[in-house]
């Protein structure tokens, strides 16, 4: 039971809230409590960052053999996606036909279930994306 | 001005399965019993929704209508009778979901198809009591529901799933809430045993002694503490477990067709139980103009409804509606499945292990 | 840049054929892997300084950590408490074991050192296994979203398809040649050809990758015994010489990476692996290249600069990358023919590479072969491990 584990990520899997350098500008996602860049001169001042949620489309594939937790959902879409502020994410494309899912389309996170620790645990939330 | 909604939003998941299709694995005529009903189709959650990440989509939405610091709402309550869990609060994952944790108060209401109108009953007491132990400025309820019929049963045409948030203040408000009445007696028209997978209810017990009493004594206790009359008011919103009672209920009370054609969404999306009336009421305030005077009546099973008085303000005219879907727009986006896809959505196979 | 203190040189090989094998336990293929290459050395256990190995999920796998105790104790190198290293790095466990013997030969600390790599992955379901192998990729912000090895090889794909007109034909052919080699090599775990249609026809596992594209989980284990050149050269007719040795990191996760088309781990592994060596790419005439997905191939050809970015499908498609053509890669069958035993491959790489420069592989010899080169990858090449070999 990983309840602690993933209860420390809430805030980045509800909210795609990242860190931004106070040093240098640079965000990122998921966190980090040091800037890449910036090395030690920016322990202690990364801020939270919430990223818009809104990206587009920058490859993807449809998933045929499921990870735990994913089978009731297969195929489902996986994409990588540049978010407007620049990062990149991994997430599930939801709510269409697979045949709609192009390179460069728009998506817009929504919120929705990860997985779940079996029938009596915890079940964890976060961020999928949808075609706008 | 009197305290009432300054922003609401809805969610309503993206699945439709129509009558046609549920009559045709069962041997019935699933038009007739569609026509029946009053319902055109309805709305099935993925696999992975359910009433918390609908009850966060609706959050958000009301949010995208307002500049709000979300840290400003000091109360959450999720109404729903299909919780995740039976114990830890939807409302704690919403909060934390739109920032209004950690200085707030919340909870989950269940009072069947009216949890969501039990919560909007608290939240209007709290922010209403500035001065007295609560003081809490903004305050959101929510009703949300994936409602469950057992196979084969009637109510696997209408039990469908959707939610709508209403935040609450005193300030800024786009439709006053100027009084609020409730009829509760003991009526087990429809209940759910602890540990089972659906509900029961008593068949036909379910109209006269239950729905329409309840919603017709509130509506009537309403109007007698308000001394107006149905030509009073310009809409009226009610409780719509199918697309036929609602319309019923509102020609016994004395209000016509077109005062409840905005509120009536249960014909295109099934009945989201605890999202039910506010969606008619969220379909209504997407029209409403200022002055306009709503009728609200809710109703939930065990049985109990809750009547408001609504007056839509001036502030409505700058009200950013189109920040977030409309219920017509959100009716409208469908992707239709056959049974066999809806009974995977709906977690009625045994998956392997299980 | 860094230079090794002593030359270091291969003189034993041994390998299990890998396979399902049912019957044999972890600890079984680890003694039948180290048995044979000790005989292949010609050496006795009693000269054997330190043994190192490579095994990326034991832990997982079979619930058993501390595998360098248990192997150590199996090859019965514990009656003279001799030391033993378990190195992880996913799937370049292997690789990543086998520079760190080399380290400890060179560096004076010990002679003669064994390194194996072992991994038995059949005794679970292959969902389970899916789910272990997706540690080897960022669990929490990939696996946990959703994302299986296989798809985040196939979000490579795609974006190379995009952006250089790579076809998916030449990606399978990777898959085709690769099992043309296989059937020449008797311990491969797939003896039989096959053709682009059935790859391209297979069961979608994560579009446009499918059945054909993905190497298998298999059990197996692969040992080589190493030694300084100077002791290399009094024990052996065919010592075959480590000229280089290379190693970069990356993201753990794709998204922290500025290009998904690229692994710059297998780049910088590379040029260093290059330049400590003193040789140019196209002086290798024969490469095991990681092709744990048949894109990964194709990727790898282009980060170990044997062709140009975006080149790597089209040089497959030319033939460039056959038996006996411009570079001979894969010559084994690659992990998608001969298998993939997550910690056993890197090692599995040596043994194929040291056999081409002996001159012992038979039907799929490479002619004049020289110099050859192996490159193991962890994960999506969240580590790169680069080896260049030479006959002595």
């Amino acid at each position: 039971m990983a309840v602690a584990r993933h209860w420390r990520q809430q805030d980045q899997r509800y909210n795609l809230a990242g860190t931004r350098c106070g040093v240098c500008g640079g965000h990122f996602f998921p966190r980090r409590l040091m800037c890449p860049v910036c090395h030690r001169k920016s322990i202690g001042k990364l801020e939270r960052f919430l990223f818009s949620g809104r990206g587009k489309i920058e490859s993807f594939t449809i998933v045929h053999d499921p990870m735990t937790g994913y089978d009731l959902q297969v195929p489902y879409i996986i994409a990588y996606i540049a978010l407007e502020e620049g990062d990149h994410v991994l997430g599930q494309i939801v709510d269409c036909d697979s045949s709609e899912v192009e390179m460069g389309r728009e998506v817009e996170m929504v919120f929705r279930k990860l997985s779940e620790e079996g029938k009596s645990g915890t079940i964890q939330y976060g961020y999928k994306f949808r075609l706008i | 001005m009197d305290s009432g909604i300054v922003s609401y939003g809805i969610y309503i998941p993206r699945y439709r399965i129509l009558p046609a299709e549920i009559g045709r694995v069962w041997g019935q005529n699933g038009t007739a019993m569609g026509k029946a009903l009053g319902i055109e189709g309805k709305s099935v959650p993925a696999p992975d929704e359910d009433t918390v990440t609908i009850s966060v989509m609706a959050a958000r939405r009301a949010l995208a209508r307002i500049d709000l610091d979300p840290s400003m709402i000091g109360a959450i309550f999720v109404g729903s009778e299909s919780h995740p869990y039976a114990v830890k609060p939807t409302a704690t994952i919403v909060a934390e979901a739109i920032g209004a944790a950690p200085v707030l108060t919340a909870a989950d209401f269940e009072f069947a198809c009216k949890a969501g109108t039990a919560g909007l009953q608290s939240v209007l007491g709290l922010v209403n009591s500035p001065d007295a132990q609560v003081p809490i400025e903004y305050a959101m309820a929510i009703g949300a529901d994936t409602s469950q019929g057992a196979p084969g049963n009637a109510l696997e045409y209408s039990a469908s799933a959707g939610g709508v948030a209403l935040l609450v203040s005193r300030e800024n408000v786009i439709a006053e809430i100027k009084h609020t009445v409730s009829y509760t007696t003991d009526t087990p028209d429809f209940w759910r045993r602890e540990g089972m997978k659906y509900p029961s209810h008593a068949e036909r017990f379910t109209g006269v002694p239950a729905y329409f009493r309840h919603e017709q004594e509130a509506a009537r206790l309403l109007m007698e503490h308000m001394g107006t009359e149905p030509s009073d008011y310009d809409y009226a919103v009610f409780h719509q477990p199918n697309g036929k009672f609602p319309v019923r209920v509102s020609k016994m009370l004395g209000f016509s067709k077109e005062q409840i054609q905005p509120g009536l969404w249960t014909p295109k999306i099934g009945n989201t139980y605890s999202a039910s009336m506010l969606m008619g009421l969220a379909g209504t305030l997407d029209v409403a103009r200022p002055g306009q005077r709503i009728l609200a009546v809710s109703y939930g099973s065990g049985a109990g409804s809750d009547a408001f008085h609504i007056e839509v303000t001036d502030l409505i005219d700058s009200y950013r509606r189109k920040s977030a879907p409309l219920v017509s727009e959100e009716a409208e986006k469908k992707i239709e499945i056959d049974y066999a896809v809806y009974i995977k959505l709906r977690g009625k196979l045994k998956m392997e292990g299980e | 840049m860094g230079r090794l203190a002593r030359e270091v040189a291969v003189i034993g090989i041994g390998q299990t054929r890998f396979d399902e094998h049912w019957n044999t336990t972890f600890r079984e293929l680890g003694i039948e892997a180290g048995y044979r290459a000790m005989e292949d050395a010609g050496i006795s256990s009693r000269m054997i300084d330190a043994l190192y190995l490579g095994n990326m999920s034991a832990g997982l796998f079979l619930d058993q950590e501390h595998i360098s105790s248990m192997i150590a104790e199996v090859v019965g190198l514990t009656e003279g408490q001799v030391p033993s290293t378990r190195v992880e790095a996913a799937g370049a466990s292997g690789g990543l074991a086998f520079r760190q013997a080399i380290l400890d030969v060179a560096s004076g600390l010990n002679d003669i050192v064994v390194v194996g790599g072992a991994e038995k992955m059949s005794d679970v379901p292959s969902s389970v296994a899916t789910e272990f192998i997706a540690a080897g990729a960022d669990q929490a912000w990939e696996g946990l979203f959703g994302a299986t090895m296989p798809s985040l090889f196939a979000l490579m794909a795609r974006k190379h398809m995009h952006d250089y007109r790579t076809t998916r034909e030449q990606i399978g052919m990777v898959a085709v040649k690769n099992h043309r080699n296989g059937s020449m090599n008797p311990l491969a775990q797939f003896q039989r050809e096959i053709t682009l249609d059935m790859v391209l026809n297979a069961p979608p596992v994560a579009e446009p990758l499918g059945v054909f594209d993905c190497a298998p989980a298999s059990d197996g284990a692969a040992a080589v015994v190493l030694c300084d050149l100077k002791t290399a050269k009094d024990l052996s007719e065919k010592p075959i010489k480590v000229i280089g040795t290379g190693q970069g990191s990356d993201s753990l996760s794709i998204s922290n990476r500025p290009d998904i088309t690229s692994m710059r781990a297998t780049k910088a592994a590379a040029n260093r692996a290059y330049e400590m060596a003193g040789v140019k790419p196209k002086d290798i005439q024969v490469a095991e290249v990681h092709d744990s997905y048949t894109i990964s191939e194709i990727i790898s050809l282009e980060d170990l600069s044997f062709f140009e970015k975006g080149d790597g499908g089209p040089a497959t498609e030319r033939g460039d990358t056959s038996l006996n053509s411009l570079i001979s890669v894969n010559t084994s069958g690659g992990l998608k023919a001969r298998g993939h035993p997550l910690g056993a491959t890197g090692i599995a790489q040596i043994t194929e590479i040291v056999q081409q420069l002996r001159g012992d592989c038979g039907e799929r010899q490479v002619r004049d072969a020289r110099f050859g080169l192996a490159q193991n990858l962890g994960g999506t090449g969240g580590t790169a491990v680069v080896h260049i070999l030479e006959v002595v």
